[in-house]
């Protein structure tokens, strides 16, 4: 068998003297989609943090086979990961225009301008309000953009921290459409943390649960979906 | 009694109406107002460019500046190089100055906690302007300027010199190619995008110690020119540049601590208001005070300045 796209072995973290993570085991094939389930604390948001060196860690991270673990995160991009972080992170004092450019900071190709028209034509509300101040946009324009912003990088992994956080439930949903169509459309390998574990089931192809820094379940999407455990943790019913 | 208040009043500031009706002691103050307001607003802008992408007045800023007057001086007089060419290197050197006490004394530190970061640029202020003191002596000198002596235009008293349209011209040049490199270049859209959410910065891939650092070298350029168009109305000597400082500070948060423009005009009407002050009301002892005066009163009445932006956000 070969090795899985994203490749987590061992992988600690920590903010000072507080360990999160105590060295958790997962893994993502290319072109999948993954997501990671779990209480408020578990280490969700750590996880995706720690695969772009944003907060310091041990352990091993491998991506296409080559190691991450101890690069910076400005060559960690380079390498093609995308994240979307919680609370969206746009720039808001700059405009649309400006934040999709940012997205793309490290490409050199000249196909950069080519991309934003590409998703003003995605997502017609930004195209509208392209010389708008991001911080400007509604909740749900502002996580557009940020996923957008994302994606102008043309990532091999995106990492999502969640993205329905504070957005209305049609929203969310036709969010979560948007991503699996550009799933489908361009391979790209996702990893997203949700609190709806309904819908993030309902798109997903594996599923990790994390307790307390370390993974609780794993397994096929649609399995943990059944699973009664989880059922009564995180979908309540 | 009215009248007895007016006249006392008139009588302890020394105020005659000869001198109030005599349009062109006015026309005079205003030229040298608006030329003392351009070299304040110059080294104003050097403080915004900071405050912008760090959040805090760098106070070390006016020292970079001092540091880079006297290498002007050390260009021009000790080395006889044109006065223009020595401002271009000693704006060269004291940029690579400011990236290495940047990377020495200030990427160490996290850049979003502020308050020890202030303190360190305290520190580099009585560090720098002591060391420039100890290399180059205590003793004034006068430092010759980048424009000819004399005057183009002139109405009795009242001239517009060649100094004061250099001053001036100078100034909007420097914001004009600040938007330019802010706007339109690569570089600048790293600068802005760092000022506005440090942490998405670095998750698109931006270097955030590189993108301050330049920052800083910039900024410190800026700060050299200014301090070679405003020194030449003065004497150079080691403390100069903190009664600059303090009067470009006042033009930064008239103008708001965030604007360009606001830094630009903030500048021409502190320099403006020093001049008709310390003529009309005989104030030239308070002339420091009515600095901080500005300062006071913005913060009172309109703590974002004329220009600063209120930060919208939706969430």
């Amino acid at each position: 068998m070969s090795a899985a796209y994203l490749e987590v072995a061992g992988l600690k973290a920590a903010y000072g003297d507080i360990q999160v993570l105590h060295g958790i085991d997962f893994s993502v094939d290319e072109g999948q989609i993954a997501v990671i389930l779990g209480a408020n604390g578990a280490g969700k948001t750590t996880t995706l943090r720690a695969l772009c060196a944003m907060v310091s860690t041990e352990g091993s991270i491998k991506l296409a086979g080559e190691e991450l673990a101890g690069q910076r995160t400005a060559d960690i991009v380079r390498r093609g990961v995308a994240h979307v972080p919680q609370g969206r992170g746009t720039f808001p004092d700059l405009s649309v225009e400006e934040n999709l450019m940012t997205g793309a900071f490290v490409r050199t190709d000249a196909k950069v301008r080519a991309d934003v028209e590409q998703w003003y034509e995605t997502f017609p509300v930004l195209g509208e309000r392209r010389n708008q101040a991001a911080g400007s946009l509604s909740g749900g324009e502002q996580q557009m953009l940020a996923i957008a912003r994302a994606l102008m990088l043309r990532p091999s992994l995106l990492l999502l921290d969640e993205p329905s956080l504070g957005l209305a439930p049609m929203i969310t949903r036709s969010l979560f459409e948007q991503l699996t169509a550009i799933n489908a459309a361009a391979g790209t390998t996702m990893l997203v943390v949700e609190q709806n574990a309904a819908l993030a089931l309902g798109v997903a192809d594996v599923a990790y649960v994390l307790e307390a820094g370390e993974v609780a379940l794993s397994g096929p999407a649609d399995e943990l979906a059944a699973d009664d455990n989880v059922r009564r943790a995180y979908l309540g019913y | 009694m009215v009248l007895g208040a007016l006249t006392w009043v008139l009588g302890v500031f020394d105020i005659s109406l000869d001198k109030l009706s005599n349009g062109e002691l006015w026309l005079a103050q205003v030229f040298r107002g608006l030329s003392d307001g351009a070299t304040y607003a110059s080294v104003a802008l050097a403080l915004v460019m900071i405050y912008k992408s760090t959040g805090f007045i760098n106070f070390a800023q006016g020292s970079l500046a001092l540091l880079g007057v006297y290498l002007v001086y050390v260009f021009s007089v000790e080395q006889g190089l044109p006065v223009a060419l020595a401002v271009v290197c000693a704006m060269v050197a004291s940029s690579a100055v400011a990236m290495f006490v940047e990377r020495v004394f200030i990427r160490p530190f996290p850049p979003d906690h502020v308050l020890p970061l202030v303190i360190v640029t305290l520190g580099l202020l009585l560090i720098i302007d002591s060391a420039v003191g100890i290399v180059w002596g205590f003793r004034t000198r006068s430092l010759p300027s980048m424009f000819p002596s004399g005057a183009p235009i002139e109405w009795g008293i009242a001239q517009l010199t060649w100094r004061t349209i250099g001053n001036l011209g100078t100034v909007f040049a420097v914001v004009g190619l600040l938007y330019l490199l802010l706007s339109r270049t690569k570089v600048g859209l790293a600068f802005r995008a760092v000022s506005s959410n440090l942490e998405s910065a670095r998750l698109v891939g931006i270097r955030v110690g590189p993108t301050l650092g330049f920052g800083w070298a910039l900024a410190a350029a800026i700060g050299t020119l200014g301090g070679a168009l405003v020194v030449p109305d003065l004497l150079l000597e080691p403390s100069i540049m903190l009664r600059v400082l303090i009067f470009s500070l006042a033009a930064a948060a008239l103008g708001g601590l965030d604007s360009m423009v606001g830094a630009v005009i903030g500048g021409l009407v502190v320099g403006l208001a020093r001049n008709l002050l310390v003529t009309f009301l005989d104030l030239s002892e308070l002339a420091l005070a009515t600095a901080v005066a500005v300062i006071l009163v913005v913060l009172l009445v309109r703590p974002t300045g004329l220009f600063g932006s209120t930060r919208v956000e939706r969430v």
